[in-house]
């Protein structure tokens, strides 16, 4: 029974040091989202409360999540093993300069919806559980990209999964439940392949634990490894709608409200893509070597397919829908291209991504607002009545494609080197023809992008009404934004769009961050390290 | 399933697996039981009392929305991991008071807590969903 005292000695096996409590940062924002989204489920009848809870729980968040980077930052990699077991027994929460810095900019941009859509509903409007839900997607977020336990990062995924579910029905319009369904069919076809994965990994290595499956791989079966490998990347590939497996994203994220649209565009995705970057880069190295060319052909597909899909859109939410499948075809670009740039790249560009495509889904949204039509052959005339729009949706787009001096273009410079680098070109000799296609498809997924973005832009913005209209009047059907919208929709756009631009001006930090990451993930002894193994490190 | 049998004999059979399901709970930390499958027992006595007496009686027996319930068990669970914070320990450690009763000693720990809220949310998701298919609305 319970009163025995243990008479073994269990140093080998639990913790025995004190553990200080500013060590608590990496789980406190998990814990947080948790417990925020726990205490908004019970008020979600008071009227008026919870949009206030929800944003200062986000905030603790925010707090936490700084204060861990920071940290990270000083020392490298940090850990810590739930309930005082040693890994690879108990479940480790390990961040390094990536997870920290992807969990910080999911809240921030959470934060800024949470504002955001403070113009869309009516006060007291939470009796639905719309804070709930979007606390418990964070939550998800935040442990995936937190936890250093394989099937720790399925729980997560699950969590997310059902968030978004509850999230993208939310209203309850016919079209939602159409999009809930690709959606949820696709992604719980996706997590459940990632669960075979899992199982067929714990039956070849034994553990879980992502350190010691760093250490245990090479040894295993290299052509089973590769096999659970590709496993992996089918089930995150599907989760972060990379080219053969995309179909599901234009046809769902277009149908919730624009707010919900802009969360999942920020957010879902690039979960899926950090945790193919952490699975084949970190975890099974020598797994992503043997699939090299299977990874640089999904890259290229999706570089060059999703502008073109934005070009033969007309639905303004579908259209940017594909702009956020071009933004995964970058990131795997840079897990095809494993040296410091690539990786460093790839990492620089889901920041970029989760930022810049939140914050266009956010225009969309206004913009939608401000026409009353989703289609955008059904809008145009806003330069001449809503100017700040305008301005907030060229900057992203040109952020999206990667136009110096914003944003999307320091990642794609990375990336490019990379490909240059890999493909021989400069030292001669033997030429790698599939860097040099990666290097090709960066360079045309630029130029579509900016082609469809200019395009969107053009019918939207430019033009001086509907299509079909040959009034040069401004269009007489446009609603001017109330002014709740314009404070709180307006006014968190802007924020957002004002982090990309700052960011996109100073991009020395990041490029400092993103080496350091990159350099951990490339060579993860200081994240093993981290981890603190029962046994020692060997 | 409206017959006077039943109905005479369900207030009975709901009172007994709402007891039984707290036993279950509390003796699930060292032998087969626990909170989740305590919670269940209770959703089905719920959804048992739901269909001899009708949802909305139900609702008013157990007072609280089913759905807090279940998010009041996510908020005591995740207290009960934060306890360790004071001790010096990471997320989830369990401590243990035990509890000198002169003739016997009673345990008490943060796993239970824990557990407790485990309960709670399998119970107020379980019945939330049962009372919604059972009522006419089919309003959560």
């Amino acid at each position: 029974m319970a009163t025995a005292t243990p008479s073994v000695d269990l140093s080998e096996a639990m913790i025995t040091t004190v553990t200080p409590a500013a060590d608590w940062v990496i789980v406190l924002p998990l814990v947080l989202a948790l417990m925020g989204a726990a205490l908004l489920l019970m008020l979600r009848q008071k009227r008026g409360i919870a949009p206030i809870v929800a944003m200062l729980a986000v905030a603790g968040i925010i707090a936490c999540e700084v204060m861990l980077l920071a940290k990270v930052l000083q020392v490298g990699p940090v850990s810590m093993t739930m309930g005082k077991w040693l890994p690879p027994f108990g479940i480790s929460f390990t961040a390094d300069i990536f997870g920290a810095g992807f969990a910080l900019a999911a809240s921030i941009v959470t934060l800024i919806l949470l504002v955001y859509v403070q113009g869309e509903r009516e006060p007291g409007d939470g009796s639905d559980g719309f804070y709930s839900l979007v606390l418990l997607l964070l939550a998800g977020v935040t442990g995936s990209f937190l936890t250093g336990d394989l099937f720790n990062l399925y729980v997560w995924f699950e969590v997310m999964l059902i968030a978004s579910f509850g999230l993208i029905v939310i209203g309850g319009q016919p079209i939602q439940l159409d999009g809930a369904i690709k959606y949820g069919f696709l992604n719980f076809l996706a997590t459940s392949f990632f669960l075979l994965s899992l199982g067929l990994t714990y039956g070849l290595l034994g553990t879980l634990n992502m350190a010691d499956i760093i250490l245990v791989a090479p040894s295993a079966n290299p052509a089973a490894m590769a096999g659970v490998a590709g496993l992996l990347l089918l089930a995150f590939g599907m989760k972060a709608a990379a080219f053969p497996v995309n179909a599901w994203l234009p046809a769902s994220y277009h149908t919730p409200p624009a707010a919900v649209s802009a969360l999942f565009a920020g957010l879902l995705t690039k979960v899926g893509v950090y945790a193919m970057m952490r699975a084949l880069v970190v975890l099974l190295p020598a797994s992503r070597d043997l699939l090299e060319p299977l990874l640089a052909s999904i890259a290229i597909a999706s570089l060059l397919i999703a502008p073109l899909g934005a070009i033969a859109e007309t639905n303004l939410r579908r259209a940017l829908g594909f702009f956020v499948i071009g933004g995964i075809g970058a990131v795997i670009a840079g897990i095809a291209l494993p040296s410091l740039h690539g990786i460093g790249g790839a990492g620089f560009y889901i920041l970029h991504a989760i930022l810049t495509m939140t914050a266009l889904y956010l225009v969309a949204g206004l913009i939608e607002r401000l026409t009353g039509q989703t289609d955008s052959r059904r809008m145009g005339g806003i330069y001449a009545a809503h100017t700040p729009i305008s301005i907030l949706f060229f900057v992203l787009m040109l952020a999206a494609a990667g136009v110096p001096p914003f944003l999307g273009f320091w990642p794609k410079l990375l990336l490019l080197e990379a490909g240059l680098a890999q493909s021989g070109l400069r030292e001669g000799g033997a030429v790698d023809y599939l860097s040099l296609a990666i290097v090709v498809a960066l360079l045309a997924n630029a130029v579509l992008t900016l082609i469809a973005g200019s395009r969107l832009w053009a019918h939207i913005f430019w033009r001086a009404g509907p299509e079909g209209e040959l009034s040069e009047h401004r269009s007489g059907k446009l609603q001017p934004l109330s002014l709740r919208e314009a404070r709180f929709g307006l006014g968190a756009t802007t924020v957002l769009v004002a982090i990309v631009v700052l960011a996109g001006l100073m991009p020395e930090d990041l490029f400092t961050a993103a080496r350091m990451g990159a350099g951990d993930m490339i060579d993860p002894s200081r994240y093993i390290a981290a981890f603190g193994l029962a046994g020692g490190t060997p | 399933m409206n017959t006077v049998i039943f109905r005479t004999i369900a207030p009975l059979i709901v009172s007994i697996m709402l007891v039984f399901s707290v036993y279950v709970c509390l003796r699930g930390h060292n032998e087969p039981g626990g909170g989740f499958i305590g919670g269940l027992i209770a959703a089905s006595a719920i959804a048992i009392f739901g269909m001899s007496s009708g949802v909305e009686r139900v609702r008013a027996a157990i007072r609280v929305d089913p759905l807090s319930i279940a998010g009041f068990g996510v908020f005591i669970a995740g207290l009960s991991g934060l306890m360790s914070l004071f001790t010096g320990s990471p997320f989830l450690t369990s401590i243990w008071l035990y509890l000198d009763l002169g003739e016997t000693v009673l345990p008490l720990s943060t796993p239970m807590i824990f557990d407790i809220g485990v309960y709670l949310v399998v119970f107020g998701t379980i019945s939330a969903i049962a009372l919604a298919l059972e009522g006419e609305g089919g309003d959560i």
